[in-house]
């Protein structure tokens, strides 16, 4: 068990490496000057020669990969070109909004979509299994974008229930804090609630099917304990797998909702460091993305051991 | 537990912050606050950061006048070659420290390495010293036409006074101590770049007697905190936050917006004394602008209704001005701009056969995400078409596109022939500031490299100038030059309106930047 | 990084269950039966039809703007000017966006880029996937390199792939459709990788093997056939993400040039100003959903009828 969380661990190191290298490619090799957009709009040509000289960008590509490995394998993600302050920094500045919402969509979701799912399940065949179904398809079209200002209309600007846009920090008050965070959530948890509704609705399908739950069910025992003791809890692992590789998609997701509800969090920080051309930013934010998204897998697998009684390592 | 303690910890708690709302000034900027030295950049918004937290020697006033702000009194020698300014008494640092002319000798000497009429004035200066704490002198090597003008520009790059400390910095290296001597105090520990900035009233500041006007007077501050809110920049998500009463001032409100916001009840819609001007940049260096015919062409395509109406729409926020200084101040006039003035499309059309023009595609560029300046191209490319050009209009966002104005390379390499864009009065209503006339070919300070040798001649002799009429003939002069040789097409001013919530007075709105003193919140 | 493979492959609600989905005679016969197929199917043939004959259809120039035509509400008539410097009446069905442009033509002309952003960009990823998935099926030196670096491209969430590939090469359709391809295309690589894994121990294929057959011949002859079901399934879905990629980086600002019309763009135009004209946002919106749905649904259909046995499940 040991061994295989050691070994498990050790393997996304590879991983890690080829999405730094990725990473670092994939913007080096950008039109845009960083020196040009830093030196403001009525700059000189020297005038921005010099601070390209100051930032290493005159420097041969390979040295500055050179550069950048050997500071990341310090943990130093290097200086915003940008913000004239560490990336790490930065990060850590934008991390509570993004976190809260990606928690909060997460467990509004999880909440919602598995006594959906189940009793989809339950009731295979019948009315709100094709409702749910059909919801599902539609949570899978719906842009995010539309969404939210489907949302921001009728429950902002109509009803005036909640802030129309923004972010207050949890620090500022829990009840302003949630008021801002209730709408982002609710829109970006609908792809969530449409996928997790659909795992959980056919992996509890699947455990019904099993012989176990016919003994079960022969002993007279209750349908309800039947459904979550057994079939539910059978299901575990699926569902878990599912929010593991929805973590790419609420990725996605937060870039636009962010962008929408002016939360100035890492989807937003993003967006603006590749229109600044913003390079140790950018690669810090993906590498931070990529390593939460191998983190949550890594979690993901480590889970089963204890979510399913079968899996010994 | 005590009754009243529990009281008054939840009281605490619900407060949040130790000031009562109506001493806090929550703004939305007109754009993110990236860089936090208005020396090293000519960003705007660095531009406002510091009026925020330095002071400034002179002062432009709603009449455009150079008024002191930090000097008190100052005498010019008879030859105009020595110049001595003595510091009003009591100023200070934010850390107590008293400014002196060593503070400002050194502030004065990093700006002229990087503001171009800061560079224009240091051409003139032989030395800079400061024979008292409170006094600082200025030596010419030849009588200079601008020498207040300089001290008291309103616009990037603005001549803050640092502490000897922070200006000895390289002038290429950005400055890392935020410590000024103005009107308020920037609380670093609260700055998050892309959410907000913060600053605090500087309660040991001593404003001058004189009522405020422009950048001039006193500089008296009414509350205790101001916030920019940095995160919301989506202007309808800006729009709604003001109605609902979370922010109090939008620094930019977008045209779409001006009747909307005009007619809600609990907000007032302002409009600055000075417009902003639309302006569209050729490259010289590149064909088919490396022509001054094709060139005037263009210009005689330009006429400038169609970009103000397209573009700002409003019609009490836009005005057709034909001079290339700002119309209104005192060099702003219509000689020489018939081309563009009087042009039609027929004209436009003629001129472009008569040029030889072979069909090159003009690359203009698009910015997609500054909805001031973003149909400009579009309307460009439109009357350009008309008239028989060919067109590339390619969109970028604005990062791309200002790195990409620096390139010289042919089109193949990157490079360009076209952009818009827009500047603040004070930016370009002097000769001498005005970037778009500086003709020194590819040696040009502002991007687009005009080479002009008898405008560059004229600039020179303008600089010199000390006398006030001959000035006025000279910028006649050099716009009728400028018109000539199409340097670049203006394309009419507008208003940038600001909208603010009914309870927000005496908001400064000359125009000239933005800036947060005698704001008062009732 | 096995264990995150398999697990991907086998459980993820959008990919498909390998080696389960053969294409038969009697799985067309049922596929053309399926109401999800039959209700998909249509609604894109209309959509199809909407963009290929757009210029007929009442549509002006989309591209064309007249200032005194702005902000018209959906219905209402106006003026645009013609290069030429004609004036036409018009009649504004959608309405005009604040250039003055005709939203109607613009949505109508954005189907276009929509559906050929979805195909191409499905095409791409699975002809790149199918190489791919196939080198690294069956070539054993290639596959360690090539699925570690798909690995790593996995781990990179597929929108900022996207956002910054546009961003460094210009929005154009070309590379909108790459950037949008290229985070698609581990997902493919290995559905056809574990699709191969399965088929080259089927006795048929073992017989070839045994009988000399070079093996390029095993690939493209034994091999594909049975891999183009479960890859038109997962093709579709491919499809349908693209098209919803598109809008969102047209609607970031960072996708094809704003002047060209396409739903996303539309979109983001008419953001500024959706208090008052919502229908900017709306119009399009829906011709998004419609349209995303029903290639998604297309896709559950064919799924269901191609893989009998998951039908009952996903």
């Amino acid at each position: 068990m040991l061994n295989f969380i050691a070994r498990r661990i050790l393997a996304t190191v590879p991983v890690l490496a080829i999405v730094a290298v990725l990473v670092f490619l994939l913007l080096r090799l950008t039109p845009g000057d960083p020196a040009a957009i830093l030196a403001g709009d009525a700059a000189s040509a020297d005038q921005i020669a010099q601070i390209r000289n100051s930032l290493g960008l005159d420097q041969p590509i390979i040295v500055q990969f050179g550069i950048w490995i050997g500071h990341l394998l310090t943990g130093d993600l290097g200086e915003s070109f940008y913000y004239k302050i560490q990336v790490a920094d930065l990060i850590a500045q934008r991390l509570e909004p993004t976190l809260s919402l990606a928690v909060l969509t997460i467990v509004f979701a999880v909440t919602v979509s598995v006594p959906l799912g189940v009793i989809a399940a339950w009731r295979f065949g019948g009315w709100f299994d094709r409702a749910l179904m059909g919801f599902s398809v539609m949570g899978f079209s719906i842009p995010v974008f539309v969404l939210a200002y489907i949302l921001i209309w009728i429950v902002s600007l109509k009803l005036g229930w909640l802030p129309v846009q923004g972010y207050k920090r949890i620090a500022d008050g829990f009840w302003p804090y949630l008021q801002h965070l209730i709408l982002p959530s609710i829109t970006l948890s609908v792809i969530f609630i449409a996928l997790i509704a659909r795992v959980t609705r056919a992996s509890v399908l699947e455990a019904l099917g099993e012989d176990y739950i016919r003994t079960a069910r022969a002993k007279g025992l209750r349908e309800s304990r039947v459904l979550i003791r057994h079939a539910l809890a059978n299901a575990a692992v699926p569902i878990v797998t599912v929010i593991g590789i929805g973590i790419a998609l609420l990725i996605g997701g937060v870039v636009v909702t962010e962008s929408v509800y002016a939360i100035p969090g890492l989807g937003r920080l993003t967006v603006d460091a590749v229109l600044a051309r913003d390079f140790p930013t950018i690669q810090g934010v993906i590498l931070f993305f990529s390593l939460v998204y191998v983190g949550v897998n890594l979690l993901v697998d480590l889970s089963y051991v204890f979510l399913d009684p079968r899996i010994r390592f | 537990m005590n009754r009243k303690i529990v009281a008054a910890v939840l009281l605490a708690a619900a407060a949040g912050s130790v000031f009562a709302q109506d001493k806090v000034l929550r703004v939305v900027p007109h754009s993110n606050l990236s860089i936090l030295d208005p020396i090293w950049t000519t960003a705007y918004m660095s531009r406002n950061h510091g009026y925020m937290i330095y002071d400034t020697l002179f002062g432009t006033d709603e009449k455009s006048q150079i008024k002191p702000q930090m000097v008190d009194t100052w005498t010019a020698s008879p030859d105009k070659r020595l110049w001595t300014f003595n510091l009003r008494s009591g100023l200070q640092f934010h850390d107590g420290a008293p400014v002196t002319g060593e503070d400002v000798v050194a502030s004065l000497a990093r700006w002229g390495k990087r503001d171009a009429m800061g560079v224009a004035l240091m051409s003139f200066v032989e030395r800079m010293d400061s024979p008292s704490p409170n006094s600082f002198r200025i030596f010419l090597r030849e009588p200079c036409g601008f020498v207040l003008e300089a001290l008291g520009k309103p616009s990037s790059n603005v001549p803050f006074i640092m502490p000897k400390r922070v200006a000895e910095t390289d002038a290429f290296k950005q400055i890392d101590d935020y410590t000024g001597s103005g009107p308020y105090v920037f609380k670093r520990d609260e700055f998050k770049p892309g959410d907000r900035a913060v600053y605090l009233k500087n309660h040991k500041y001593m404003p001058r007697a004189e009522p405020a006007s422009g950048t001039a007077g006193g500089k008296n501050v009414y509350v205790e905190r101001v916030e920019w809110n940095l995160a919301l920049r989506d202007v309808q998500a800006q729009a709604n936050a003001l109605v609902k009463g979370e922010i109090d001032i939008i620094e930019s409100l977008a045209f779409d917006h001006y009747e909307s916001m005009s007619k809600e009840k609990d907000v007032k819609v302002l409009k600055p004394t000075f417009g902003l001007q639309y302006m569209c940049r050729f490259n010289h260096l590149l064909p088919p602008f490396n022509k001054a015919e094709v060139r005037r062409a263009a210009l005689a395509a330009f006429d400038q209704r169609p970009f103000l109406k397209a573009q700002v729409g409003v019609e009490e926020l836009y005005k057709p001005c034909a001079s290339m200084f700002t119309c209104g101040t005192p060099y702003a006039s219509n000689v020489g701009t018939e081309i563009q003035s009087k042009s039609n499309m027929r004209k436009a059309q003629a001129l472009l056969k008569q040029s030889g023009y072979n069909g090159t595609p003009v690359v203009l560029m698009k910015p997609t995400d500054l909805d001031a300046i973003g149909k400009l191209p579009d309307v460009a490319a439109q009357l350009m078409r008309q008239a028989g050009f060919k067109v590339d209009l390619q969109a970028m966002d604005w990062q791309t596109l200002v790195s990409r104005r620096a390139k010289k390379d042919p089109i193949a390499a990157g490079g360009w022939n076209m952009f818009c864009t827009a500047w603040v009065a004070p930016d370009i209503w002097s000769p001498v500031n005005n970037a778009a006339l500086d003709a020194r070919g590819d040696k040009s300070g502002w991007f687009g490299w005009p080479d002009d040798a008898k405008l560059q001649e004229l600039r020179g002799q303008f600089m010199r100038s000390t006398d006030e009429s001959s000035k006025k003939k000279l910028a006649e002069a050099i716009q009728t030059e400028a018109f000539t040789n199409a340097t670049h097409a203006p394309l009419g001013e507008f208003s940038q309106p600001v909208a603010v919530r009914s309870s927000i007075t005496g908001l400064n709105m000359a125009g000239l930047a933005n800036i947060y003193w005698g704001v008062r919140k009732n | 990084m096995s264990a995150l493979r398999t697990k991907a492959s086998g459980l993820d609600a959008l990919s498909v269950e390998a080696a389960d989905i053969r294409l038969t005679e009697s799985a067309w016969q049922r596929v053309r039966k399926n109401w999800s197929v039959r209700i998909g199917a249509v609604v894109l043939a209309v959509l199809v039809v909407l963009a290929l004959t757009a210029p007929w259809l009442g549509t002006v120039d989309p591209t064309l703007f007249d200032a005194a035509s702005r902000d018209l509400v959906p219905g209402q008539a106006g003026e645009i000017t013609t290069l030429d410097g004609e004036i036409i009446k018009h009649k504004f069905w959608f309405g005009s966006d604040s250039f003055g442009r005709d939203i109607y033509s613009r949505v109508m002309y954005g189907t276009r880029v929509s559906l050929l952003v979805g195909i191409l960009a499905a095409l791409l990823s699975l002809a790149f996937g199918i190489v791919c998935g196939l080198s690294a099926g069956y070539l054993r030196w290639v596959d360690g390199i090539l699925m570690r670096f798909m690995d790593g491209l996995m781990a990179i969430p597929a929108i900022l792939i996207a956002i910054a590939l546009v961003a460094m090469w210009r929005g154009s359709l070309m590379t909108v459709i790459i950037a949008i391809a290229i985070p698609e295309i581990p997902r493919v690589t290995r559905l056809v990788r574990s699709l191969v894994l399965t088929i080259r121990e089927e006795p048929y294929v073992e017989a070839a093997v045994a009988l000399g057959t070079p093996t390029w011949k095993i690939m493209f002859g034994h091999i594909l056939p049975n891999t183009i079901a479960p890859l038109m399934v997962q093709g579709t879905y491919i499809c349908a993400a693209a098209i919803l990629v598109e809008a969102i980086l047209s609607f970031l600002g960072v996708g094809l040039p704003p002047d060209i019309p396409t739903w996303g763009n539309i979109m983001a135009e008419g953001r500024p100003q959706f208090n008052q004209y919502p229908h900017n946002i709306f119009i399009p919106g829906v011709f998004l959903a419609i349209t995303v749905l029903a290639v998604n649904i297309l896709g559950d259909g064919l799924r269901d009828t191609l893989d009998p046995k998951m039908a009952k499940r996903v």
